[in-house]
Parts: structure tokens; sequence; C-alpha cells
């Protein structure tokens, strides 16, 4: 057991469609679980990764919150894969880049419609948000990129395996898709 | 004996006046390009056709043949430099291919599959670009526009019409519209004609058509565009 | 404006390929051109307003939005940076209360940067509406202040402030020419057109604008052309910074310029010519016009020139602001009322330029060797020089040093000899040919002038020991990004990518990769770019990395990676809005 590949995950500005899809690969999860165990991941609910091989990151950045949980992840993990397009282009959130923030605030806590006490929330707790949505490679160094919204079962598979052989990760025309 | 080049080692026949690409294109090889259609004037702006001929970097879309010309065009390092300019495309604009309508159908998508290009490499430019859905059956997404003139050559040279036109300089390029107020809805397009249908990227779209084939039966989900291209494009050479 | 328009358009013939002089009047008289003008030039021209936008928006000088009735516009060459230009423009920027890139409220005055005006050895300098004004200082911008506020005309303005020296310091066989007008011609139909073609074949005369084509090669090419209708440009458009030889050639030796494109239209066979002017020396216009005007008196020009059977004549067309319009296939669509893209070639312009018709494109410094080589002869120019790069070339000297201006050298004399006799001191580099050119180090002092070892279009600045490279490297890059014009993906997208990578790196945000990252784009620009500027565009970075790597190399942090935007300014609208300055509302730009 001692050998076994650990791997984490996480989703930033991202939706969790990847993890849904990495979920896909089915019945495979049972042999990639005698090579693999999680770290940091929705699946086991360790708050903070260490020592990982493999660090999986769903999602573009668009708060502080999430810069600190990708440099987490760069910083523990061996291997850094930025995963399905919110975090190779930043994604659906990202059409927010088109809207200045100031705007998008104001209209959502100040004078949308239906907006009551209108206040823009300032709790310490809150992370505040980036001007834009961005994608991770301009954050910390990538190693990987699994295209796709989301990336199919079969992409994790193929990564996953190629990398658990030792072989160069590289995905087939089919398995390569932006959407 | 008809006049040849060699392609990659391969010798390709040509007649007086064709060029590398439509040599190559008639004899069945396919040279990557977005800016070129066999049916309108060559532009050789976006460079995907470079081809090194003799040693020296040309646009196959535009150099003529000639004989015995020793041209390269499949090799690794020319392949990694076309997958190079596609992300500086990707990154000049805004594609986010999973809200388009061109997804699946989309030249620029299919190139950068081909090539097998996962990531934008290059730092965005978050360009602020605009939507021009004023027309009630052809809409403008800016945000796509590659600056590849089709549509401006084949509003000219298909439709005998000048709707399209390329404005500013260097990365403040632009589409503009030959309208009154600027708006498409103020033009001369219909949505017959050749300029509202060849657009190689989705900046250019017909409304109420989108999301009509169902992912998986799209051009580019199987086939590859070198493939799908010389279907399409053989014949106009040939 | 109706009737200003038919008239201008009249005065223009109605012709289309015009549209830059058309445009360049109404932006005069209206300080933008008004989307009424527009329309009625779309109507009256019969071309769509497409493409008119299309123009405007292409040349620096043209507004679609209304400029300063005192527009002034500050050169941005380094040679300006080096005599102080940011400071000036603080203070200028301050004196008139205008920020640089924008109107003034009241609509008075605007105020902006623009790219080398071509005054390198009297700057700090710059233009105001159009006209080109020198040797800025405090004294002088307060002067000009005050006279915006009184709202003189620039017509009255004092005389000093618009004064342009030649500043020529080594004159060799063209400068020290006396040629007279007609001279050249007289002795070109003596000897016999063929033999005169011959002569400048033997001159071994290559292109002066740096490409170093045999001038004798391009001419025979167009008029060995089976189609008949043929033309002379003379390439005026010095925009290379640091470059201002072609001023002094055009200002004391215009009737030998004209006189090589007659000569030029006599061999070749061809009716008109064009000298195309660079906007930033409207200064100039005048004057040739009265040259031009006194050549046809002289029956230099016009009809049956000098009592032959020859016609030829030459127009002035302006340009406004694009560097790009250098290239001559981008200078031949400018000319024809176009925008200023390089075409796809071949077809070359000997067999198809203007109009698509053969077309002998020279620059200005060529069509002055020519004239002189028809006087003297091909062995009196090729007694000068090297065996490959025969005559001499006219340099532009800037930058650091005692005396900047104009010198005349053989080629193959070394950089050392030239920057002794321009009193240079200290020197830490050389940019010959400017920016596109060579960077060369004070270890390399021993290479020559010549198309075997250092080409040059005439550009030569010098820097000194406390000059800071990467602030030239920068400007430069700044300048190629600014100037691209827009048409391929590799120099469009590429050259703005190159500025950004420099910068993260200067700004001290680069870390391990970043340098073969800025190695990896300056090979993709060069090598794919569909003209010279985008193959020349990354030459600073490129040769400045070949000398000084550990420069570069001192820039990086010692981490994998750092973004390269800041990232703490990037929380600072939400930390505004919800009003918090805890330490959980910033971030440092890289892991602590």
């Amino acid at each position: 057991m001692a050998n076994k590949i650990r791997v984490a995950t996480t989703s930033l500005a991202g939706c969790f469609g990847c993890h849904m899809s990495f979920l896909d690969i089915d019945e495979r999860m049972l042999q990639l679980a005698e090579a693999v165990e999680f770290d940091r991941s929705p699946i086991t609910d360790i708050e903070h990764c260490t020592n990982c091989d493999i660090g999986l990151i769903e999602g573009g950045v668009c708060n502080s919150e999430n810069v600190h949980v990708l440099r987490e992840f760069r910083k523990n993990c061996k291997t850094l894969v930025a995963v399905g397009a919110c975090a190779i282009n930043g994604g659906l959130p990202a059409m927010r880049n088109f809207i200045p923030l100031e705007e998008c605030l104001t209209e959502a806590y100040l004078d949308g419609i239906g907006v009551e006490n209108p206040q823009i929330p300032s709790d310490p707790e809150l992370p505040l948000l980036l001007d834009k949505v961005r994608p991770i490679h301009e954050i910390v160094k990538i190693d990987y990129f699994l295209p796709g919204c989301p990336p199919s079962a079969d992409v994790f598979w193929k990564f996953l395996t190629d990398l658990l052989e030792g072989r160069e990760p590289s995905l087939p025309y089919e398995l390569v898709h932006y959407d | 004996m008809s006049k040849t080049f060699t392609l990659d080692g391969k010798p390709i026949p040509f007649e007086d006046g064709q060029t590398i690409m439509q040599a190559a294109t008639a004899a069945g090889v396919y040279i990557p390009h977005l800016c070129h259609h066999p049916e309108f004037t060559p532009h050789g702006s976006c460079k995907l056709c470079n081809v090194n001929v003799n040693g020296r970097n040309c646009s196959a879309c535009t150099f003529p043949a000639t004989e015995g010309q020793d041209v390269l065009s499949e090799t690794t390092e020319i392949n990694q430099d076309r997958q190079k300019i596609t992300q500086m495309l990707f990154v000049e604009g805004n594609h986010f291919c999973p809200s388009c309508e061109k997804s699946g159908n989309c030249q620029l998508q299919g190139v950068a599959y081909h090539l097998n290009m996962l990531d934008n490499h290059f730092p965005h430019f978050y360009a602020e670009r605009k939507m021009d859905a004023s027309h009630p059956d052809v809409m403008i997404d800016h945000n796509r526009c590659i600056f590849c003139t089709l549509c401006v050559r084949a509003s000219q040279q298909a439709d005998s019409k000048d709707v399209f036109a390329i404005s500013g300089r260097g990365i403040n390029k632009h589409l503009i519209v030959n309208s009154e107020s600027g708006q498409l809805k103020d033009s001369d397009i219909d949505a017959g004609d050749r300029a509202a249908h060849i657009c190689p990227t989705g900046a250019i779209l017909i409304k109420r058509t989108g999301y009509t084939v169902p992912i998986g039966q799209r051009i580019y989900d199987h086939k590859q565009i070198d493939q799908v291209s010389l279907e399409t494009e053989h014949e106009s050479h040939g | 404006m109706e009737s200003f328009i038919q008239n201008l358009v009249e005065t223009h013939s109605r012709r289309p390929t015009r549209l830059l002089a058309i445009l360049r009047a109404v932006q005069a008289r209206y300080f933008h051109i008004p989307n009424q003008a527009i329309r009625l030039l779309s109507k009256e021209l019969n071309i769509p307003t497409t493409r008119i936008i299309g123009v405007i928006e292409f040349y620096s000088f043209l507004h679609l939005t209304p400029r300063g009735r005192y527009d002034i516009l500050i050169s941005d060459s380094i040679t300006d940076h080096m005599l102080g230009k940011h400071n000036l423009m603080d203070y200028l920027s301050n004196k008139l209360s205008v920020s640089p890139g924008s109107v003034r409220e009241d609509g008075l005055v605007s105020l902006d940067n623009t790219s080398c005006t071509g005054m390198c050895d009297q700057g700090p300098a710059g233009l105001i509406n159009g006209h080109a004004i020198t040797r800025l200082d405090r004294p002088r911008i307060d002067a000009i202040a005050q006279l915006i506020d009184e709202q003189m005309a620039v017509e009255d303005w004092p005389k000093e402030f618009f004064e342009v020296g030649d500043n020529i310091y080594q004159s060799d066989l063209l400068l020290s020419s006396r040629l007279t007008a007609g001279q050249g011609l007289q002795s070109t139909f003596a000897r016999g057109l063929k033999e005169t073609l011959s002569e400048i074949d033997h001159s071994g005369l290559r292109g002066r604008g740096g490409a170093g084509f045999k001038t004798a090669m391009k001419w025979r090419f167009c008029a060995e052309e089976s189609e008949q209708e043929r033309y002379v440009v003379c390439n005026a458009d010095e925009g290379e910074p640091g470059t201002f030889k072609d001023r002094v050639l055009l200002n004391s030796y215009a009737d030998q310029v004209f006189e090589g494109m007659t000569i030029c239209a006599a061999l070749i066979g061809a009716k008109q010519g064009f000298l195309y002017l660079r906007g930033e020396y409207l200064h100039l216009y005048h004057k040739l016009e009265n040259v031009l005007e006194q050549r046809r008196q002289s029956g230099l020009l016009g009809n049956n020139i000098l009592g032959k059977d020859m016609n030829f004549d030459i127009e002035i067309c302006l340009g406004a602001g694009a560097y790009i319009c250098g290239e001559e296939s981008a200078l031949i669509e400018s000319l024809e009322g176009k925008c200023g893209i390089p075409r796809n070639r071949p077809p070359y312009p000997v067999s198809q330029g203007y109009l698509n018709k053969p077309t002998v494109v020279n620059n200005v410094e060529t069509f002055v060797a020519t004239a002189n080589i028809a006087l003297h002869g091909g062995a009196w120019f090729a007694a000068k020089g090297t065996e490959k790069s025969q005559g001499t070339k006219i340099l532009s000297i800037s930058g650091d040093c005692l005396r900047p201006g104009i010198y005349e050298y053989p080629f193959g004399v070394t950089i050392r000899q030239i920057l002794a006799d321009c009193g240079a001191h200290d020197v830490l580099g050389v940019q010959i040919g400017g920016p596109s050119g060579t960077f060369i180090s004070n270890q390399e002092l021993d290479r020559i002038l010549g198309f075997e070892d250092l080409a040059t279009g005439g550009s030569f600045i010098v820097f000194n020991s406390t000059r800071n490279i990467l602030d030239i490297v920068r400007n430069f890059t700044d300048f190629f990004a600014h100037e691209s014009c827009g048409f391929c993906t590799p120099c469009r997208v590429g050259t703005s990518l190159l500025k950004k990578q420099l910068d993260k790196i200067v700004d001290g945000h680069g870390s391990a990769g970043d340098v073969v990252a800025l190695e990896e784009l300056t090979r993709l620009v060069k090598n794919h770019s569909h003209c010279g500027l985008g193959q020349t565009a990354a030459n600073p970075i490129i040769h400045t990395l070949e000398r000084y790597p550990d420069l570069y190399q001192s820039q990086l942090k010692k981490i994998s990676y750092e973004p390269g935007f800041d990232l703490n300014a990037s929380l600072e609208t939400a930390r505004r809005m919800a009003n918090r300055n805890d330490a959980g509302a910033h971030l440092a730009q890289v892991e602590e």
C-alpha cells in the first residue's frame, strides 16, 4: 500500500462537472483504487493536501481563495493538471470578464431587480473576487492539460493510466474536444 | 510529363499558376489553413499554412508552385509552430467553445484538434469585444473573429456586395459593417448570402440554427479537419 | 461641409487613390473625420464607407473622434527618451492640464505619443498640428503653453520652434556633390539610356533602404515587363527610429532626388512618379513642391523633357503615420489610397506595383546616388567602398555622442572610426540600422558597415554605459507592437505577446521558464511573419539575449512561476466595494 500514487483533486471556479465526469469511469474506479489513493478531494473530505503525486484542478481562478488553494496544490503536488475548459481558459465563469466587476457587484448586490437590503458583502471570511476570471496557468505552472467541458471519463482514464504506467500522457483525436 | 515539386518527399504535380496549396489539395494532401478557401482570392494572413520552401517559410496558399521546389509541411517543428499560431488566435479573442453554437463545426477548433492543441499556452488578452445581434437572421460575435477576411471576400466576390471590412491596425483590428449605423441590421446582408455562412469560427452565425446537430454527429466530432477539408475542397482545386 | 468635401474631391479629380490626401485635409479642417464627411466621401468617390473607416483607423494621424485644435504629439523614439522626453512629457502634460492620450475637456488641446519623428539629432521633438517641432525644453514648453492659452494660430508661432537643421558633419561622394539640376539627366541622354543603366550596374549600387537589392537589376526587370504603363516611386517614408538622413537629402538635395527619379523614368519608360513622403515631414512639403515647379519650368519635368521625346512628372503623396508604409508593397497600397498592408509576393512591385503596373520603388538616397552615377559614371562610385558593398552610405547618427547628425562614409568603415568621428565615449553598444537592424556591444566595434557585415538603412544610435539595455529593448519592442499592421497572426498577436512577456521579465515578475518562453516567441514571430516588420520585430530581444544572457536571467526570481499580472491589484475593485483592508483582502504576488 505504501507505494500507491497519491492524487488530490479540487474544483475552483468550476461546477464539479469535471469531477462528475471523473466518476463516470465507473467500475474502472475499483481498478484505479488499487494503484491510487486520494488525498484532498471532495471524495475524501481531507482539508489540505500533503505530498501528492498528482493534483487535478477543475475550474479557473475567480477569487482570492482559489489562488490560495491553487498554490497549496502547486506546492504539494509533483504533477499539476488543469482539468477542463474552465481551468484551461476560464471557461463559462470567465464570460463575466466582458462586464466590469464593479457592474457585476452593483447589479448583484446593490441595484439589481429584487435586491433587498442592498450592500456589498464584506465579511472577512468571504474571499474577494478578482477583477477577471483567469485560467490557472496564469497563476501557477501547470504540467498537463485535459481539455473538455467536461473531459470525458475516458480522458481521465487514459491520462491516469498513461501516468501510472510510466508513459508520457497523450490524448488521441477522439478524446480531444473543447466542449 | 507534368511539372512536379516535392512535398515532404512526395512528388506533387502542378500546373503553371497553381499555388502550393492548390496543387497539394488537388493531389490529396492537406495543409492546415483557416483564411484560405478555394473559391476566393487567397489572403495569406493566418499563416497556418506556412510551409518551408527550399529553406524559407512561405504561405502555401499564396506561394506559386515551381518545378523542383522542396517543400516541407508535416514536420514536427512546423506543426508545433502551427499549434502556437493557433494558440495565438485563441488568446487574442475570447473563444469559449462550450457556449458557442459553432462548436463541433468550427474550423478554428477543428484545426486545433488536428494539431493536438490541449491548452492556450499564452496569456489571454481579455479583449473587450461586442456582439451585433441587431439583424433578424444573422449575428456577429466579435469575440470569435480571427480576421481571416473570408466574409469580406465572400461578400465582394460571391455576393457582389461589400458588407464587411477589417478596420484598425495591429492588435486593435476589428470587423466593421458597411451600413450607416455600423450595425448589421442596416447593411445589405441577407441570411442567404455566402458571406453569412463562410465564417470558419462562430463569429458570424445564422440565428435559430444553433445546436441542431447533436454532439457526436457534428463535423469534427469524429472526422479530422484534414479529411473534411480534402473532401470539400479537393474538387475546387482538382 | 458638403461644399468643402465636394471641392476637395474635385481638387483630387475624384480619384479614390487620393483618399489619404483627402482625409488628411478633412482631418486638418475638422480635427477629425466626421461621420458626415465619411458618408459624403463614400458617395462622391463611390467607395464603401467601410473602406474609408478602415483607412482612418489604420493611420495614426487620422481620427474618428475630435482631437484638440492644438494637437500635440511627442516623439517616443529611444533618442527622445535619452534626451529627457519622459520628464518633458510630464511637464507639458501638467502645464496644459491634459494627460497623454487624451483631449482636454474644452477641446482646445490634445496630447499623445507618436513614433520617432526623425529629429533624433535635435530632440526631444514632436509635432504640433502635423508640423515638426524640435529641441523641446522647459522654456520652450512654457512658451508653447502660453501661445495655446492665447489661442495663437500655429502659423504665427515663432519660427525658431520649427527650425530643423541639417547637421551634416561628414561628407563624401554624395553629400559633397555639386550636381546642378539637369546635369545627370543631360549626361544620361548624352551617354544613351542603355549605357547609363550599364553605368549604374557597374557602380554596384544596391538599394539604400536597407534590403540592398541591386538597383540596376531592379530597373532592368521593370523595363523588361511587357506592360507599358510603368511607375517610379521614391520611398521617403523614413520611419525607422533613429533615421533622418532622407529628411536632410530632401531638404538640401531635393533636385538630386528628383533627378534620380527622372533618370529612372527615362530608363524604365515611366510617365508618372511619386514621392511618398512620411506625414512627419509635412514641413518639407511646400519646399519640395517648389522644387518640382522649378524643374517643370526648366524643362526637367513635364512634356518633352530636355526637348526629348519623354514625358514625366512627379507627385508628392503624404503618409499619415504608419511605419509599415516603408515596406514597398505597403507603400504602394497606401499610394492607392488604402491601408498600408504589405502584399503577398510574388508578384513583386517591378512586375505588379502601383495599380498593378510595373513599378520601381527605391529609397531617397538610392535616387541621389543614381543621379550622381549618371553624371560621373559607375567607376566613380565603385571606387569607394568594399568589393561586396560599393560606394558610400549616409548615416543618421544620434544618441550618446557629441555631434549627432549626418555622416557619409565609404562602406567598409569600422564602427570604431564612426564613433570616434561623432564624439562618442564610454560606449555600451550601438543600434545599427534601427530597431529592425542589429544591436552590437562594445566588444564588436571593429565590425564594418557593409552588406557583408552590418547592413543598414542608415540609423545609428549610440548608447553609453549609463543606459539600461532592457529599457532600450522595451522601447523598441513597444514600437513594433504599435506599428504592426495586424495582417498576419504571428506579427499581430506575436508582437503584443513579446511586449507582454518582456514587460513581465523587466518588471521583475519573471521566473524560471520565462526567458525560454520569450525566446520561443521571438522565433515564432521572426520565422512566420508575413513581412520584414514581423520578421525583424524580435531582433532587439534576440540580439541582446545573445549578448547579455545574464542580464535577462538576473531579472528572474528563483521560483518556478510568477503570474504575469499584478495579483493584488486585481482584487482592488472588490476590496474598495466591500470596504475591506484586512489581511485576507490582499494577495502576495508569489507564495510566501
